[in-house]
C-alpha cells in the first residue's frame, strides 16, 4: 500500500452511502469544527504564547545605584564598576548584576561606558596605560572617550547615565546595548 | 518459549497492527547500489536518539538555575565517573550529529537528491540542519560558564541587528533587558523542549517522504530526472533491480551507526566533556567567548566581513545563505543529476568547502583578536647597544598596546604588520605619520602618545634593521 503512492481525493473520500447529513450540512459542520477548535486554540495560545514571549516587549524600572564614593575614583582613570540590575529575580545569583567601566573626566564629570563591545557584546577590556578598550572577540579597540580606534565595531561604547548625588556616583540601570543604540536618555 | 511469544506477539498484532504497519516500510524496495555513501542520514538519526537518551539522563542531574546551574555541571563533571561520561557522550554525540548532517546534506546535494520528487525532504531537511544548529548552540549555553552567558550576550547582540524585531528578539533570548534569573530558563526550555519536538515534528515528515518516494537512486550520466516520466521510470527501476531495505541495505545503516557510537564513546572516555571555563559572573570581565568547533568558522567570519558591512551581513548573510539552500529545489527540479554534469555544483561545494576550512583555520588562533598577554620584549631582543630614548621605546611598545597587534621577533599579535625589521621599510616621518594617524585596523596615536613618547617609538622602531638586531 506505501510502495505505491496514489494520489487521494480532494475531499478525503468517505461519502458514506447517502443515509447521514446533507452536503450543505457537512459543510457547516466542518467549519463549526474548525471554529470551535480554533476558539480553543486561540483562548489557551495567547495567554500561553504571551508568557512565553513577555520578554519581548516587557521594560524594567530604571533605578540609580551608588557604584562607589566620588573621592575613589581618580581624575583621569577609568576603573570597572559593578551594580545590582533593576529588579533581579531573587535566583539570580551572580547574573543580576552588572559591570560598567566608569571614567572620571573631571573633578566633576563622570562617563559610564558599558562594558560590551558594540559590535558584538563581548566584553571589552580597559588596557590602561595604552588608555584604550580592546575587545578579546574581534580586535574591535576604542578610545578612552569610547569612540571606534579600530576594528569592526559599527559604533562608539553606549553609555549609562550617572550622575553625583552628595559625595555618591550613581548609575542609572538600563538595558544591555543589544539593539546597538546608546541606552537610556543621555 | 518461543511458542509462547509467538501467542502473545500474535494477540499484539491482532490488535493493534502495528507489524502490518511497519512490514511494508522495512520491506520496501531501494534501488541497488545504495553504498555506503547513504548511511549518513540515519546515522544524523541515531545520533539525534542518542542525544535525546542523553540528553534526558542529564536532566535528572542538572539544575537549571542561574545561580546554580554552574555548581550542579561542576557536580555532574567531577563527582560521579557515570556522570562524566554522560556529560562527555552528550557532547560528542551532538559534534557526531552536526558532523552527520553536514555529510548527509553535502551527499545529497553531490548527487541532486533534491530534485523531483524529493524537493519537499530537502526543505524540510534546511530546517532540520538550522535546528541541529540551535541545538548545539543553546546547549552550549546550558554549559552556564563564562563563556556561556557572553555567549549568550553575543547571540543577544547578533539577534539585535535584525530588522524592526532585532531588539524583540534579543530581549527573548536574556529573557529581559540584561543577563538574568530568568536567562538560563529561557535556553533550557528552548534546547530541552522547544527545539527537539520541533525536530520531531519535522523528521516524522522527512523520514515519511524516504518511504514515499524512496531513497534517490546513485545519479547516472546522461540520465536527467524529468517530472513526467520520473516517477515510472523509478518504478521500473525498482521492479528490475530493486533490494528489499531491511535487511539489505539497512545492515549498513546499522553497522556505521554502530561505528560511529562506539567513536563517540572512544572519545568520551578517552578525552572526556568540554572543560568549564570560570564560574559565571557578568561583572568578571574577563572572557573570550568562542563557539564549540562546529561554529568557530563563522566567528572568524564575523571578523572578516568588511566593517562597513558588519551590521547588514551579521543577519543578512545567515538569512540568505540557509534562503539559498532552502529554495534550492524550486530552481532546480529537474535534469542531470549526476556530479560530473553538474559544474556550477562542484564549483559552489569546492568554493563553500576552501571558505569554511580556512576561516576555520584562521579562527583558531584569532589573528585579528588582541594579544593581552604578550610580554614586555626581552633584552635579547631590544638590543643592549641602545640609546635610552631607544630603550624607552621598547618599552613603549610594550605598554601602549603596540605588542598587543604588532610582532617583534616572535614576539606580540598578529593584527597588523610584522615590525621586525620595519626600520627597512619606513623612514622616521613614515613611521610617525602612521602612528598619529593610524589605519583601518589601527588606532590612531597621535593624542595618546606625547611628542616625547612619539620619537622615542619611532627611534627604538628605525633600530629594527636585520644589521642591528639580528645576526
Amino acid at each position: 500500500m506505501t510502495e505505491k503512492p496514489t494520489n487521494p481525493t480532494a475531499d478525503g473520500g468517505a461519502e458514506g452511502n447517502g443515509q447521514g447529513e446533507t452536503p450543505d450540512r457537512r459543510r457547516f459542520l466542518a467549519a463549526l469544527s474548525f471554529g470551535l477548535g480554533g476558539f480553543a486554540a486561540l483562548l489557551v495560545g495567547v495567554p500561553v504564547l504571551g508568557a512565553v514571549l513577555k520578554s519581548m516587549w516587557k521594560t524594567q524600572p530604571r533605578v540609580w545605584r551608588s557604584v562607589g564614593a566620588v573621592d575613589s575614583f581618580k581624575v583621569g582613570t577609568t576603573v570597572p564598576v559593578a551594580f545590582q540590575n533593576a529588579n533581579p529575580d531573587a535566583w539570580a545569583g551572580k547574573a543580576g548584576r552588572t559591570a560598567a567601566y566608569l571614567r572620571r573626566v573631571s573633578a566633576s564629570q563622570f562617563t559610564a561606558f558599558t562594558v560590551n563591545c558594540s559590535h558584538l557584546g563581548c566584553p571589552v577590556r580597559w588596557e590602561p596605560k595604552a588608555e584604550m578598550f580592546m575587545c578579546p572577540c574581534h580586535g574591535g579597540v576604542y578610545y578612552a572617550n569610547g569612540d571606534v580606534a579600530a576594528g569592526p565595531p559599527p559604533r562608539p561604547l553606549a553609555r549609562y547615565p550617572v550622575r553625583v548625588t552628595g559625595n555618591t556616583v550613581e548609575i542609572e540601570t538600563t538595558s544591555l546595548p543589544i539593539d546597538g543604540r546608546v541606552p537610556g536618555p543621555s | 518459549m518461543l511458542r509462547t511469544f509467538r501467542r502473545i506477539n500474535d494477540w499484539i498484532e491482532e490488535r493493534t497492527g502495528i507489524g502490518e504497519l511497519i512490514a511494508p516500510v522495512m520491506k520496501h524496495l531501494v534501488p541497488k547500489g545504495s553504498s555506503w555513501l547513504y548511511v549518513f542520514g540515519s546515522a544524523t538519526l541515531f545520533a539525534f536518539i542518542l542525544q535525546v537518551v542523553t540528553g534526558v539522563a542529564l536532566s535528572f542531574l542538572y539544575v537549571p538555575s542561574t545561580s546554580q546551574a554552574y555548581q550542579s555541571l561542576k557536580f555532574i563533571t567531577e563527582n560521579s565517573a557515570l556522570d562524566h561520561f554522560l556529560r562527555s557522550v552528550h557532547y560528542f554525540g551532538a559534534s557526531a550529529m552536526i558532523l552527520m548532517v553536514g555529510l548527509h546534506m553535502v551527499r545529497t546535494f553531490l548527487f541532486a537528491s533534491y530534485k523531483y520528487p524529493r524537493e519537499a525532504s530537502w526543505m524540510s531537511g534546511t530546517v532540520l540542519l538550522f535546528l541541529t544548529i540551535a541545538m548545539g548552540f543553546t546547549g552550549q549555553i546550558l554549559r552556564w560558564d563564562q563563556t556561556a552567558i557572553w555567549s549568550v550576550v553575543v547571540g543577544a547582540q547578533q539577534a539585535g541587528y535584525f530588522p524592526v524585531i532585532g531588539a524583540a528578539l534579543a530581549r527573548f533570548m536574556l529573557a529581559g533587558e540584561t543577563l538574568g534569573g530568568a536567562t538560563l530558563g529561557q535556553f533550557f526550555a528552548l534546547h530541552v523542549f522547544v527545539f527537539p519536538i520541533l525536530i520531531g515534528a519535522l523528521l516524522a515528515p522527512h523520514l515519511w517522504m524516504v518511504v514515499r518516494n524512496g531513497i534517490s537512486e546513485p545519479p547516472r550520466r546522461g540520465k536527467p530526472v524529468k517530472r513526467a516520466t520520473y516517477k515510472q521510470e523509478y518504478e521500473e527501476l525498482l521492479h528490475r533491480e530493486g533490494v528489499p531495505f531491511w535487511p539489505d541495505a539497512a545492515w549498513r545503516d546499522v553497522a556505521f551507526a554502530v561505528a560511529m557510537i562506539a567513536v563517540i564513546v572512544g572519545l568520551a572516555i578517552a578525552v572526556g566533556p568540554p572543560e568549564l571555563a570560570a564560574a559565571p559572573d557578568p561583572t568578571h570581565l574577563v572572557a573570550a567567548p568562542k563557539p564549540d568547533w562546529y561554529l568557530l568558522w563563522y566567528f572568524g567570519v564575523l571578523a572578516l566581513i568588511p566593517h562597513a558591512l558588519t551590521p547588514y551581513m551579521i543577519i543578512g548573510g545567515p538569512a540568505v545563505v540557509f534562503l539559498a539552500i532552502f529554495v534550492l529545489p524550486l530552481f532546480a527540479k529537474e535534469g542531470e543529476r549526476h556530479p560530473l554534469r553538474r559544474p556550477w555544483a562542484i564549483g559552489t561545494l569546492s568554493v563553500v568547502v576552501v571558505f569554511i576550512a580556512s576561516t576555520w583555520w584562521l579562527a583558531t588562533w584569532e589573528p585579528w583578536s588582541p594579544r593581552y598577554d604578550a610580554p614586555p620584549l626581552p633584552t635579547r631582543v631590544v638590543g643592549t647597544n641602545l640609546t635610552p630614548a631607544q630603550q624607552n621605546g621598547a618599552v613603549l611598545f610594550h605598554d601602549k598596546g603596540c605588542e598587543e597587534c604588532h610582532r617583534i621577533a616572535g614576539f606580540g599579535g598578529f593584527r597588523g604588520p610584522d615590525l621586525t625589521y620595519v626600520g627597512n621599510r619606513l623612514d622616521p616621518t613614515e613611521l610617525t605619520w602612521r602612528i598619529a594617524n593610524g589605519g583601518y585596523n589601527m588606532p590612531a596615536f597621535g593624542q595618546i602618545l606625547s611628542a616625547k613618547q612619539m620619537n622615542d617609538l619611532v627611534d627604538f622602531l628605525e633600530t629594527r634593521k636585520p644589521t642591528l638586531s639580528h645576526k
